[in-house]
């Protein structure tokens, strides 16, 4: 298979002014994503997880092109992101869609549905004649499992998953090769994220799309991704093949971040002994020296403190940042 | 007896539309101790449930029927009578902690201000009962922390002085509304943990309403499936997860994806969340039911018992929805 995204040692910085400090002092320096790489393959779908302030976002936006990153290398189809003409960036911005947490806020309210859908077509290819417009965004809102006759309603007209299967088909008029999904399902009900799941596991397979799936449910990510990256403070702990990384994790926050997942069975639920990971995230302003996971971490040492560790591969293209990594089965898995 | 029993509650709000119909006719009994689960996606009623029985509808909302607690009708109760129950009885805590807590008033003040009111404590008192209750839930350094204001800590931290605050009375009754749902997975589990050993510590009887099935296995005795604003199934916990006997809670219970197994392709429920301004006749899941037959859509079933404690509402024999 052909890498069609690769990021290396990936670092995002914002500048951060603390309240009432005087113009000339230095601002503080916020690294929201630091050093990530990841290579992703045509037809792929990456799986990132981690908490809030993991800056699981901030790296979707700056694939996207919409935040400047301040470190590290994007490579999309072989171009450099930093370093793309301006025609060259609005191709980029073509092959590369995103869609969001929340479907309703996403969508213009003063458009209609079929306006919403036309947009990016109409903005990337001015000469679309109106007819052909019209067929595309009738196929597409068909696909996407909404009735036709709905493209001159407004946003406000549609239940959250109707939304989000708008925002979906806005995100693919331009046949894009890569969709960035951040949180796509977090805002929806059980029933209908189930929906728009299996819907965009529909279109991956058949658009033949590669997915970046952005989600703080681990459950739903390992559904669907082929890979997952877990982030931590910026820092990517593990990367590894999906059931590889849920079955046998080997980092000790995956190992902690699997065994808080509730599973729906009150028999293994209410037997299961989980070591629970104590206190919070750690401010991103001043993450903890060496491994930032070493705060709350079980198997922490005193040489963890000074030596950032190296992600290796520990085979099968499964990559740690520890280097007390032990594979633990958290799970009974049926 | 039973410790609260809600008998026939309906909940109906008068907007611009129209009637909306949030609750029609809940059941509910739950006794000292008892945690239940009540569960449902949105617009199933179950957080318009939580209020009615606090008294905080909207208003333009009206309940009727009956929500007796510890033997009182808490419906129709004057405000000031309501006021002692709800303040020293019954304990709540909401989805977003941010938005409950004062933000122009020290965790101090806010949480001292309860024990003054209710408890007629002087407000030195009032504060060492505080810092307690904050120890209880696993505040560091609570003793010098109880002077910060709410946006000085984090979302689990704030969720955690919301328990604190909830629990200062000793209420027999904590309802909490979507505890965890605003909060990390890693936060949530030392929340669901703490919920736990309060329930231990202090006997407190807790409907947890929420929408995450993995939360409710964990945690609650007994699950309310909620539709509509109408029971569908009610049972154990463990009843009621092992043999679903309602097309709703089968489809619940399938449609989401578990850690523990491998699954090609998600069952879903199809169709949206009901509008409640436009219920069906009949069963309110007749619309998206895989084998709604012709009288569901015009004839309400019954809550039928089964066996001990499990109950179901549906025209469809068991055997047919398993």
């Amino acid at each position: 298979m052909s890498t069609i995204l690769s990021v290396k040692d990936l670092s995002v910085t914002f500048d951060i002014r603390r309240p009432g400090a005087w113009p000339w002092t230095p601002a503080d320096k916020l690294h929201a994503v630091n050093e990530v790489s990841f290579d992703l393959a045509a037809g792929e779908c990456l799986g990132i997880v981690g908490e809030s302030g993991s800056g699981k976002s901030t790296l979707a936006r700056a694939i996207v092109g919409t935040v400047p990153s301040s470190g590290g290398q994007i490579m999309f189809e072989g171009g450099d992101l930093a370093n793309m003409s301006s025609a060259e960036r609005r191709v980029h911005r073509r092959d590369v869609q995103m869609i969001f947490q929340d479907p309703l806020a996403a969508l213009n309210p003063r458009m209609t549905v079929g306006e919403i859908i036309a947009e990016p077509l109409i903005t990337h290819e001015p000469n679309t004649p109106r007819a052909e417009v019209k067929k595309r965004v009738a196929e597409l809102m068909e696909r996407v499992g909404l009735l036709p006759n709905l493209i001159n309603r407004y946003p406000h007209e549609f239940s959250g998953g109707q939304c989000q299967r708008i925002g979906i088909a806005r995100a693919l008029i331009l046949k894009p090769k890569l969709l960035i999904c951040d949180e796509p399902v977090s805002a929806l009900d059980v029933s209908v994220q189930a929906q728009v799941v299996n819907l965009l596991m529909g279109l991956q397979r058949d658009f033949g799309l590669s997915l970046i799936f952005i989600a703080h449910d681990l459950s739903v990510v390992k559904h669907i991704s082929d890979r997952i990256m877990v982030l931590y403070l910026g820092r990517t702990m593990e990367h590894a093949d999906a059931h590889a990384l849920t079955t046998q994790p080997e980092h000790p926050y995956t190992q902690a971040l699997i065994s808080s997942v509730p599973i729906p069975d009150p028999v293994l639920e209410k037997a299961r002994s989980r070591p629970i990971l104590e206190g919070e995230l750690p401010s991103p302003l001043a993450p903890p020296s060496g491994c930032v996971f070493r705060t709350r971490c079980v198997k922490a040492v005193a040489s963890c403190a000074n030596e950032r560790p190296i992600m290796t591969d520990i085979g099968h293209h499964h990559y740690v940042a520890c280097p007390y990594h032990t594979p633990k089965q958290v799970l009974e898995t049926a | 007896m039973s410790l609260l029993n809600i008998q026939d509650l309906k909940v109906s709000f008068t907007t611009p539309e129209g009637e909306v119909n949030a609750v029609n006719g809940l059941n509910l009994s739950l006794n000292e101790g008892e945690t239940l689960a009540v569960v449902g996606e949105s617009g199933s009623g179950k957080s318009q449930t939580a209020f009615a029985t606090m008294g905080l509808l909207a208003k333009n909302g009206r309940a009727t029927g009956t929500i007796n607690f510890d033997g009182q009708n808490l419906l129709g109760m004057s405000t000031k009578a309501l006021n002692k129950v709800r303040s020293q009885q019954i304990g709540m805590i909401f989805q977003d902690p941010m938005t409950s807590l004062n933000p122009y008033l020290r965790i101090s003040e806010q949480m001292a201000e309860v024990l003054t009111l209710h408890k007629g404590m002087s407000k030195r008192d009032a504060i060492t009962e505080s810092v307690k209750m904050l120890d209880a839930v696993r505040i560091p350094d609570a003793r010098n922390r109880i002077t910060n204001y709410p946006h000085e800590f984090s979302g689990g931290m704030r969720q955690r002085i919301m328990i604190a605050m909830s629990l200062l009375c000793r209420p027999r009754l904590l309802i909490a509304d979507e505890p965890t749902t605003a909060l990390d997975v890693t936060v949530q589990a030392q929340i669901m943990q703490l919920l736990g050993d309060i329930r231990r510590e202090f006997g407190t009887a807790i409907i947890l309403i929420t929408h995450d099935l993995g939360v409710v296995a964990g945690f609650c005795d007994r699950t309310l499936v909620l539709y509509g604003g109408q029971v569908m199934e009610e049972g154990q916990t463990e009843t009621v997860f092992a043999n679903p006997t309602h097309p709703y809670t089968l489809g619940l219970l399938q449609a989401v994806p578990r850690l523990d197994r491998e699954e090609v392709e998600l069952a879903t429920i199809a169709g949206e969340p009901p509008d409640m301004s436009r219920l069906p006749a009949g069963c309110p899941f007749s619309p998206r039911c895989a084998v709604a037959m012709d009288r569901c859509a015009t004839q309400r079933p019954a809550l039928e018992t089964l066996e001990a404690g499990h109950r179901r509402a549906c025209h469809k024999p068991i055997a047919e929805v398993a």
